[in-house]
């Protein structure tokens, strides 16, 4: 009781000392974002719903088509397969990503010499832009592989793999040796007095206490490669192309290339609404699988 | 596994000093692929085009000259390439901070119906990737003329008002009300009490979303290509993919010299601010 009475208190106080001048200045403080906001933002999502349902090339030139564009979008193989490809990229991404930035965060929180600097230049490649990066590993692979990796699948796909990998393991790591950190030392200590062994403790102690960084790690290495362009432009563009369909095409990738031919735009707009609600979905997965694991801690 | 403390006053067993010098294996092995392309920056382009993984020798070493000629390689002048990027990132960022941070003020010490939808469409825009406004935004920039690298900065807070102003409100709920209300007993208007008390006080996230947009910016690839009237102006991103693109021959002595000079400012801002930048990605991540 007491204190909801001081909360009104200080809310009326600051209802006329601080709420009422801030608010008169309304167009110095907030009008500045919300337009740029509406210009950079808002307008373009509405507008990009609106154009989903219509056919057009220019923006000026519309015409209303229900639901065209979206059965157009489901029947275009190309999609489909960039679908499963990403898909497929994410998964194994994400197990290589998390286990092995897991393994050097471990690694490196043995209190070993020279672990800050070993830290440093883990995370180095997460500084460089996918376009630079990209354009490295694809100077590497065309001189190691036999064959140019547009040529062949497989190649794409694994060295998509080793390029997310060393772009974001040091990143993971980061967030891991947090977590690492905050593992308590007594319940270390607890259990070697009891007998237990090296991967014992780390199974049954740190394990569970990293659970929260886990679920991050998680999430995060998920929404990078649904959401990821330049390294894919860059490495492969897509190629091969078998039976019509760019065998190494992401989604991102899919929608911008049919942005560019003008009879497609209306299908790349509605490919791009149905991507906004398949990232959307895992963004909202995360929010309410971290905050159930934030209530159980 | 048998190593997992240090011993009394900091004394390192054989086991940790193994994995020390397994970790200097792998950390070489780790920053391998910068330093191939900072060694065949100095070669002839016949040497890395014969073994691009050989050291430079007395013949195929040639200094600094791919350098020189990579400033005006590919008919548009990478220094002004370089000069735009640093341009766009730094006011972009500025804008960001000032703006969104003055916002996010606004809305949770105002906190009324208009202040929360606001907010709730910035925390909603986090999850929209921008492949749903590539071409709406390309359009609607175009329309407004915001296509040059002195007005691309609106676009970049605009779509990246989301995250900023979340992380900056989230502060600005932890912190108490009395300094701003003894600041309005003592007379400071709003923009006062905000810029000698408030803004102050927001140093952490200041450097957090700093960090982050700058991170974010320089290395934004498809933004600036969209909007950006790509004849006269371009971005490092922008270029160093136009060199890429382009047909005919390719000079790669002379990329690999832009890609090492790309490199130069990103890698000098790491050194320079490390613990700020690793905390600053971190809590970006933690809280998106």
């Amino acid at each position: 009781m007491n204190k909801k009475a001081k909360r009104t208190d200080s809310a009326a106080l600051n209802s006329s000392l601080i709420r009422r001048p801030i608010q008169r200045q309304f167009a110095i403080f907030l009008l500045p974002t919300f337009i740029c906001f509406c210009i950079g933002f808002l307008w373009p999502f509405i507008q990009g719903v609106y154009l989903s349902f219509h056919k057009f090339t220019t923006i000026s030139h519309v015409e209303w088509v229900g639901f065209n564009n979206y059965i157009k979008a489901f029947n275009d193989a190309g999609f489909r397969h960039a679908f499963g490809y990403t898909a497929l990229v994410a998964g194994v991404s994400l197990v290589l990503i998390n286990v092995l930035s897991f393994a050097v965060a471990y690694a490196l929180t043995r209190n070993i010499r020279g672990s800050n600097l070993f830290r440093g230049v883990f995370f180095v490649p997460n500084l460089i832009g996918g376009i630079v990066l990209g354009y490295i590993w694809q100077m590497l692979f065309d001189r190691i592989l036999p064959v140019s990796m547009v040529n062949v699948t497989s190649y794409g796909f694994w060295g998509l793999i080793i390029v997310l990998c060393w772009q974001q393991v040091g990143y993971m790591m980061i967030i891991y040796v947090a977590g690492l950190m905050a593992v308590p030392e007594d319940m270390l200590e607890a259990a070697r007095i009891d007998g237990a062994n090296g991967w014992k403790t780390l199974w049954h102690i740190t394990l569970p206490t990293v659970m929260p960084s886990i679920t991050i790690c998680t999430f995060l290495t998920l929404t990078n490669s649904f959401k990821l362009y330049d390294q894919n432009m860059v490495l492969t563009n897509g190629a091969p192309k078998m039976k019509g369909v760019f065998t190494t095409e992401m989604m991102a990738l899919n929608i911008a290339k049919s942005f560019s031919t003008a009879n497609q735009r209306g299908a790349a707009q509605a490919k791009a609404v149905l991507f906004f609600i398949l990232v959307a979905a895992i963004s909202i997965i995360q929010l309410t699988v971290t905050h159930r694991k934030e209530v159980q801690q | 596994m048998s190593v997992r403390t240090a011993g009394p006053e900091g004394k390192h067993t054989t086991g940790q000093n193994a994995l020390t010098a397994v970790f200097v294996g792998i950390s070489l092995l780790w920053i391998l692929p910068i330093l191939i392309v900072v060694m065949n920056s100095m070669k002839t382009n016949t040497a890395i085009n014969m073994d691009a993984f050989a050291l430079p020798n007395g013949e195929t070493y040639v200094g600094f000259s791919n350098y020189v000629n990579g400033m005006t390689f590919g008919n548009y002048p990478f220094y002004s390439s370089a000069l735009y990027s640093v341009f766009i990132t730094l006011a972009s960022t500025a804008l960001i901070l000032v703006c969104t941070s003055m916002a996010a003020w606004y809305i949770s010490r105002v906190g009324d119906l208009f202040s929360k939808i606001v907010y709730y469409l910035c925390v909603f825009s986090m999850v929209v990737p921008f492949q749903m406004v590539m071409y709406t935004l390309a359009n609607t920039s175009r329309m407004l003329h915001l296509d040059t690298p002195w007005t691309i900065p609106v676009v970049y807070l605009g779509f990246g008002a989301g995250l900023a102003v979340f992380m900056f409100a989230g502060f600005v709920k932890s912190i108490p009300l009395s300094m701003e209300e003894a600041a309005s007993i003592d007379g400071c208007g709003p923009l006062r009490t905000f810029f000698s008390v408030v803004f102050p006080m927001m140093k952490p996230t200041l450097i957090s979303v700093g960090v982050l947009e700058i991170m974010w910016v320089w290395n934004d690839y498809l933004l600036p290509y969209l909007v950006l009237d790509q004849n006269k102006y371009k971005t490092i991103p922008i270029h160093i993919q136009y060199l890429q693109g382009s047909y005919g021959h390719v000079d790669l002595g002379a990329t690999m010299a832009l890609i090492t000079l790309s490199l130069v400012p990103i890698l000098l801002f790491y050194v320079l601010c490390q613990k700020h930048i690793i905390a600053g990605i971190t809590a970006g991540a933690v809280k998106g």
